[in-house]
């Protein structure tokens, strides 16, 4: 069981889920199942982004979607009514978010545990209305259309939803990869000592407000680049895209897949994706399985698939360690054994 | 090594430490006792800097840090330890210790994104001293055992071994030895003293005074945010204001 569970974690792994997600397009059995899975890694990148404020830093950020929306509304605006092209849109779209998201750290992280969440709540519905009612800016209800695609250089046209789809799969893995280094340096360390308790992250010498903001920061940059990158597939955007709702939904991603782990937003999105795509056929009744399924997870596994696996295996890692290592360790009981040997 | 003057924290109308001067010695082992809400938790917060002071002022080595946040007072050599310190349960040890060191590392996001020779040589650096810590609190081989799986005695071992790692000269100890039994509360005094006979400065607070009689060199004790008194274990145990302040002042009458 133990050696099963080690293929998981085995460095060649992510390889071959790489080489996966590289075939998927040619053994989808739609132009729409590309699409969703597209979809689906747009909305990974966001939660790895939620996963570094929330997961790791241990700050329920309940802004998420409203940043989004953001790097969503500066890639549509600068496109399509300032006619900037793609990549110096998608660029600054990035820098808004991260802009903005620390001028709202900087408030709303003097705010700690549930406080912290009301005033992101808040947060993110001022957004939400901003975009909805700041007409000459956003176009108000009538949303935003004509958004550039990503510009191919006219090597590749991002408008195909092929081509659009290894771009998604690009970003995501870059995504990873830096959320994969930050976890395991003494930045992630950092962020994981303050999710551990305020007053013990101080007493070790860490500057808690300057450590939060970072972690804002990048959270916010990563919903910005995927909001962007969202804008620029869909090519329409409304209000709708900063609903609140979008921010639970991400949540519920993250607490399905695992809250501060590599791999727990990928397959909390992707498998959510999934799931409520292979149950659009009961339409408002998929609700009767989806809701009962994320209790039975919340209670058999609160810390999500990819935690509860995880936390699983270290624990039989290191028993199998502490077998391995009884009879060197501890040289009395190893004299006491020889008898039987 | 730390001069407390004339400090005084009030908690609205109320003095939670009320007018206390002490002088610990460095090398030395000090504790502070006192009924409960004796304002000692308090005391060590302020030390610390995760409260501020209403008046006084708190020398450390001559610096005066009253004013400082906590983790400038950390970066000046104050460890410590809490009541109940939350690890990381579903990490290693190990892991636990590492960012121990972090104070004294200077990589920032940018080293994360070139993966620089910086945060490569200060991340060995931080597993060092975390190996160091470890072995210095005698649990050189539960290294790499998840805390979920360590005993509540090894727990308080590990919460020394964060305090140490970040190199402090004073280590400040919320009940080291709550909830453990006598035997384990032996092994945690030597630990303690150990930790002075290597140049710390203790300070401790603690409710166990069979403990505290054979370990402290000073005691002082606390009652309603004030200082009763202050000696050695002998002139406390001998002193009248602390039996009152233990005891009750019909404790004579009854007696």
């Amino acid at each position: 069981m133990r050696r099963f569970a080690s293929l998981f974690t085995h460095p060649a792994a992510r390889w071959v889920l790489l080489a996966l997600a590289l075939g998927f397009p040619f053994v989808a059995s739609s132009e729409y199942q590309v699409y969703v899975m597209a979809t689906a890694f747009i909305w990974a990148i966001a939660v790895y982004g939620l996963n570094i404020i929330t997961g790791y830093c241990g700050q329920l950020n309940l802004a998420h979607g409203g940043f989004f929306a953001v790097g969503a509304y500066a890639l549509a605006i600068l496109t399509s009514d300032h006619g900037w092209n793609f990549w110096p849109a998608f660029l600054a779209a990035g820098l808004v978010s991260a802009a903005l998201g620390a001028a709202v750290g900087v408030v709303s992280l003097r705010l700690k545990e549930h406080y912290f969440a009301i005033f992101t709540l808040c947060v993110g519905f001022i957004i939400y209305l901003l975009i909805d009612k700041w007409e000459a800016l956003t176009h108000g209800a009538i949303g935003i259309r004509g958004i550039a695609a990503p510009d191919g250089f006219g090597l590749v046209d991002f408008s195909q939803t092929r081509p659009f789809y290894y771009l998604a799969l690009g970003f995501l893995v870059l995504a990873i990869w830096f959320a994969g280094r930050l976890a395991s340096s003494l930045l992630g360390r950092t962020f994981m000592a303050i999710r551990n308790g305020d007053a013990l992250a101080q007493s070790l010498g860490i500057d808690l407000m300057r450590n939060k903001v970072l972690a804002f920061v990048l959270s916010t940059t990563y919903a910005g680049v995927a909001g962007a990158l969202y804008a620029s597939m869909i090519r329409f955007i409304g209000p709708e895209e900063a609903n609140p709702n979008h921010t639970f939904d991400m949540i519920t991603y993250l607490l399905i897949g695992g809250f501060g782990t590599l791999f727990g937003p990928l397959a909390g999105t992707v498998g959510v994706v999934w799931i409520t795509q292979s149950l659009q056929f009961l339409e408002d009744y998929r609700m009767v399985i989806f809701g009962p399924l994320i209790v039975v997870l919340v209670i058999f596994m609160p810390r999500g698939v990819v935690g509860t696996f995880l936390g699983w295996k270290l624990r039989k890692d290191a028993e199998a360690a502490r077998a391995d290592a009884r009879p060197g360790v501890d040289g009395m009981s190893g004299t006491e054994v020889k008898p039987h040997a | 090594m730390l001069k407390v003057e004339k400090l005084t924290k009030m908690f609205g109308g109320l003095a939670a430490v009320h007018d206390v001067s002490v002088e610990f010695e460095a090398r030395k082992i000090n504790a502070i006792i006192g009924p409960n809400g004796a304002g000692k938790s308090t005391f060590f917060n302020l030390i610390s800097g995760l409260r501020k002071p209403t008046s006084g002022r708190i020398l450390i080595d001559g610096h005066d840090v009253s004013r400082l946040r906590c983790d400038r007072v950390a970066r000046l050599g104050v460890g410590r330890t809490f009541q109940t310190t939350h690890l990381f349960e579903q990490a290693t040890v190990l892991d636990n210790l590492i960012v121990g060191h972090r104070l004294r590392t200077r990589s920032g996001l940018w080293d994360v994104l070139i993966n620089s020779s910086r945060l490569q040589r200060e991340e060995r650096e931080c597993r060092e001293k975390a190996r160091e810590a470890l072995d210095f609190v005698g649990l050189a081989h539960l290294e790499n055992r998840v805390v979920l799986d360590i005993s509540q005695e090894e727990r308080k071992r590990v919460a020394f071994a964060l305090a140490l790692a970040t190199e402090p000269k004073l280590v400040l100890l919320d009940e080291p030895a709550a909830g453990v039994n006598p035997e384990e509360t032996e092994g945690l005094a030597r630990l303690i003293r150990k930790m002075a006979e290597h140049g710390l400065t203790v300070c401790l607070i603690e409710h166990k005074m069979d403990m505290i009689m054979g370990l402290a060199d000073k005691i002082m004790v606390l009652n309603y945010g004030e200082k009763i008194a202050e000696g050695t274990p002998a002139e406390i145990k001998a002193n009248p204001a602390v039996i009152e302040a233990y005891l009750g002042s019909d404790h004579d009458a009854a007696a």
